[in-house]
């Protein structure tokens, strides 16, 4: 690592300096303080349309330009930042990036967080962003100033001066002890890959010992050689080829397609990295794709899950059933603000809401289902019926608006995987719902009330004569569905819009679900699941989202002709009562 | 189907009278104001879409949740004639276009709007469309002995398919918007007094003719092998008939008069669109009859004008009490009234007949 102040611009090439040079020709003579800042200031009245056009190469350039005086190029660098000028700020921003001035960082990050401070004679302060409140250093010496200073005000960005602070920020960042640091600085400077950083990334590369890092400034360096007109001779640009080739990705892609001149040896290779790497997005959109479809396919498994219980066990279509789900993501809002914070009162939402929904559900067996059993038309209207009612009820409780329910931190964000973007909430509900379905095989499979939930599915009137006592089966049954449908909310309330209209947007595709994969069976409820998720997002970039979702409704009519009963009908002596 | 016919008749005075009274001048007593004329009118397409779900749910036991897209798709074909009836005289002022087509810098007509500018093409097609599709949908279902609550949740699919078709703006439907701003019906004006009191009228005179057909229907042989049907599918097909073709003609029939419910409404309210898809339209289309009671087509159209009637009254006095009560009103009907109102009043007649029975039995018990 060179020391600060020391290293860049170290050895210029002829390269960086005839712009400077023209730059120079192109401003006027302004008394002793023909500096780089000032130069670049002119830049924008200068008669020569190239400088324009090379705005970012000249700010780099100005950047590793031969700089004697460090001490007072920073000077006119702070001079510049108090112009209140966008183009002298920008060329201020590049001079103190370039000066090594040891103050010059915090200065820098201080215009970043809108925090600098400018003062009409030429005064600057660090002070806080809200205003003239609180108390101010001094940009120069990070002395404390005693009184607000008068007549400030904010120092602002244009595009332009953040493009140069952006550079300015990476190039010192590469000079940070912090791996981290230095690694984003190096991806910076491949995105920006400015034909003048070149000197620096070969020093960077020198003294690098990370490997990632020295992989991301050999990217950089790359990037940075291909991008160069005329482009570098075969020996350098061919190892270049190859390792954007390696990395992959849209801005490689962007970079080597434009590789149209030089060799016909280059123009090869570019286009073989080329085709590699289109195959590679085109498989890693299949597994985003892929992913987002099993994504969707849980969620849709989480919300029929219990619908399955409750249709196979019973025959009951519960048309509240979208509600209880709602319920159940308003039982996380209530859980959340209790206990005022996010990841406590998740964890703590998961069993409250099964109980909640489960009690639910156990009321509505016990006051309205129950009447109606063997007409299961009846049970449809009447739970519809019971739906808006739930609806309107947390309407009147909560408000018809959106509430805010929060996504605890460990839960945001995402991961990348090669070319995959994995969002841990929606991972975390994959996983949930793994968990979820676990959980109910398991019960139905390994409890008494399994056993007899499915004996009285398989044949009500054997169990009941064996002495199970079907209502009492029949109302944890439906408690055990209602509480699912609970546990669906809560994974739901942090992907959706938790609204009182919450629940209606997954009806229909939980009905889908339970009829397309079957009956009273969960696994068929997971395979109609997944099948479902993912044909409509690999659907969904062919023929757009809606169109994508009528082709698969249109499939499951026509499925359901074929198969009336699902992809996993049940079979048995009690299937027709 | 007791008092089809009285209701049929019924149905005609009133909108006779109510018509008859909006014709009033402004000063008279009994005048009625203009809206309450549109408001009878909605309502009377609603019965009519009543009696179709009630010919297929009370009479061939198929539960439907998905009317409302025949009803709507009556209303978007009458809807493009009224749209293209407007002519040059939309925002944009081309003859040839729909305004929403010139917005979406559409040039020329789609090919499925041609024909679209006669009012006999436009009826036609109101009436076929519907019933071609729920030939389609229902030789597909009945064939494969689709029934219960999955025909239900596939009609559902259906109408579900079809709003979100709708939405789309290439459809060329007027996506989200639908169609409106209608000017004129057959070159009368559609917001003239007189209009509107006629088609109340006609409305009646539809509801009427349905309520008609349908009994000359389901009143000979073909109602009894419906009702064989509804009752005991199974054994009507081993006796040798074919209960997928008797189903399948009731509900082609029943999608038919739902198209022509739903050309009559967009005359009336003025505009459609595809929020009319929305399946819980159709469920509450179900809740009619349900109060009304099912399978007496009087009930059907008993239960859409109480039902519709309350809902207006409520969603403009207390509107956040109207999904409750409609909420609770399914839940209460079904029950406590399984046979709705009409249920009630016969069953109010049989045990005030027995009742007078037993008194004359007790009289001629202690007579002698």
């Amino acid at each position: 690592m060179p020391e600060p102040g020391t290293g860049i611009g170290g050895d210029p090439t002829p390269v960086t300096c005839a712009p400077v040079l023209t730059a120079l020709e192109a401003a006027p003579l302004r008394g002793s303080a023909t500096t780089a800042g000032r130069a670049a200031r002119r830049r924008s009245r200068a008669p020569l349309p190239v400088l324009r056009q090379h705005l970012s190469g000249l700010l780099f350039i100005l950047l590793l330009a031969p700089l004697g005086a460090r001490a007072q190029d920073a000077a006119a660098g702070y001079a510049d930042l108090a112009s209140g000028n966008y183009n002298r700020i920008a060329a201020g921003v590049t001079a103190l990036g370039a000066s090594g001035d040891v103050r010059a960082e915090t200065v820098l990050h201080a215009l970043a967080g809108h925090t600098l401070w400018a003062q009409r004679g030429g005064g600057l302060f660090i002070g806080n962003a809200g205003g003239h409140a609180g108390h101010f250093l001094d940009a120069r010496t990070g002395a404390p100033v005693a009184s607000p200073p008068p007549d400030l005000r904010p120092v602002r960005l244009s595009n332009r001066v953040r493009e140069a602070l952006d550079a300015s920020l990476a190039l010192l960042d590469l000079r940070s002890p912090s791996t981290p640091r230095r690694l984003a600085a190096a991806e910076s400077l491949f995105d920006t890959h400015a034909a003048a950083a070149l000197p620096v990334l070969d020093r960077a590369l020198a003294s690098e010992s990370d490997p990632d890092v020295r992989r991301a400034l050999a990217e950089a360096r790359a990037a940075t050689l291909l991008s160069a007109r005329p482009l570098p001779p075969d020996a350098q640009a061919l190892p270049a080829v190859a390792t954007l080739r390696a990395r992959g990705g849209l801005p490689a892609r962007a970079i080597l397609a434009g590789v149209t001149g030089g060799d016909p040896a280059i123009r090869q290779a570019a286009t073989e990295a080329l085709a590699s790497i289109d195959l590679r997005l085109r498989l890693w959109s299949i597994a985003q794709d892929l992913f987002y479809g099993l994504s969707l396919g849980s969620v849709l498994l989480l919300a029929a899950m219990g619908l399955a219980i409750t249709f196979g066990v019973m025959g009951v279509i519960n048309m509240a059933h979208g509600e209880l789900v709602m319920i159940g993501a308003y039982v996380t809002f209530v859980a959340q603000s209790l206990l005022g914070s996010p990841g406590l009162g998740l964890l703590l939402a998961v069993p409250l809401a099964f109980l909640v929904c489960g009690a639910i559900g156990i009321a509505i067996e016990r006051g309205l289902i129950r009447f109606l059993y063997g007409r299961p038309l009846e049970t449809l209207l009447a739970t519809w019926g019971l739906s808006l009612v739930l609806q309107q009820a947390v309407r009147s409780l909560f408000g018809p608006t959106n509430i805010d329910v929060v996504t605890p931190g460990w839960m945001s964000g995402a991961v990348a995987v090669g070319g995959l973007t994995i969002t841990l909430n929606r991972l975390a509900i994959m996983v949930f719902a793994g968990l979820v379905m676990a959980a109910l095989t398991a019960v139905l499979r390994r409890t008494p009330l399994g056993l007899q939930m499915r004996a009285v599915t398989q044949n009500r009137r054997m169990a009941s004569l064996m002495g199970i006592a079907t209502p009492r089966v029949d109302a944890l049954t439906f408690g055990l569905g209602s509480g699912v449908a609970g546990l669906a909310g809560v994974a739901l309330s942090q992907i959706d819009n938790v609204s009182p209209n919450l629940g209606q947007g997954y009806i229909i595709d939980s009905f889908m679900v339970v009829v397309f994969g079957g009956v009273g069976n969960l696994w068929g409820t997971f395979a109609g699941a997944a099948t479902l998720g993912i044909a409509n997002k690999i659907l969904e970039p062919v023929a757009g989202a809606v169109l994508g979702k009528i082709v698969v409704l249109v499939l499951l009519i026509a499925f359901i002709q074929r198969r009336p009963r699902g992809m996993f009908p049940l079979r048995g002596r009690g299937v027709e009562t | 189907m007791t008092g089809v016919r009285t209701t049929a008749l019924a149905c005609v005075v009133a909108s006779l009278l109510l018509a008859g009274l909006n014709l009033l001048p402004a000063g008279s007593a009994l005048h009625l104001p203009d809206f309450a004329v549109g408001l009878a009118g909605k309502y009377l397409a609603y019965a009519i879409l009543a009696v179709a779900v009630d010919l297929v749910w009370g009479f061939a036991g198929i539960l439907t949740l998905g009317h409302a897209a025949f009803f709507a798709l009556g209303g978007y074909a009458m809807g493009m004639y009224l749209m293209r009836e407007i002519g040059a005289r939309g925002v944009y002022g081309n003859a040839n276009l729909p305004d929403f087509m010139v917005f979406l810098s559409w040039t020329k007509l789609p090919w499925y709007w041609h024909g679209f500018e006669h009012l006999p093409f436009a009826l036609l097609m109101a009436l076929l469309v519907p019933a071609v599709l729920a030939g389609l949908f229902g030789w597909l279902a009945f064939r494969s002995r689709v029934s219960g609550v999955y025909l239900s949740i596939i009609t559902q699919a259906l109408t579900y398919a079809l709003m979100l078709a709708f939405f789309r703006n290439d459809m060329g439907f007027g996506g989200n918007n639908g169609l409106t701003d209608f000017k004129d019906i057959a070159g009368f004006d559609l917001h003239a007094r007189s209009t509107r009191a006629s088609l109340l009228v006609l409305s009646a005179l539809v509801l009427a003719g349905a309520l008609m057909a349908s009994r000359a229907l389901l009143g000979g042989r073909f109602g009894s092998l419906l009702t064989a049907v509804r009752d005991a599918e199974s054994r009507t097909r081993f006796l040798g008939y074919r209960p997928d073709h008797v189903k399948l003609v009731v509900w082609v029939f029943s999608a038919l008069v739902a198209g022509a419910g739903g050309a009559l409404y967009v005359t009336q309210v003025g505009i459609i669109n595809p929020g009319e898809f929305a399946p819980a339209g159709s469920i509450e289309a179900v809740i009619w009859v349900a109060v009304g009671g099912r399978g007496t087509l009087s009930g059907a159209v008993l239960g859409a004008i109480l039902v519709n009637g309350g809902k207006t009254l409520l969603t403009g006095l207390l509107p956040e009490l109207w999904l409750y009560a409609l909420g609770l009103l399914f839940i209460l009907t079904t029950l406590f009234l399984p046979r709705g109102l009409m249920g009630l009043r016969a069953g109010g007649m049989r045990r005030l007949s027995l009742r007078l029975r037993a008194r004359s039995d007790a009289g001629a018990g202690a007579a002698p």
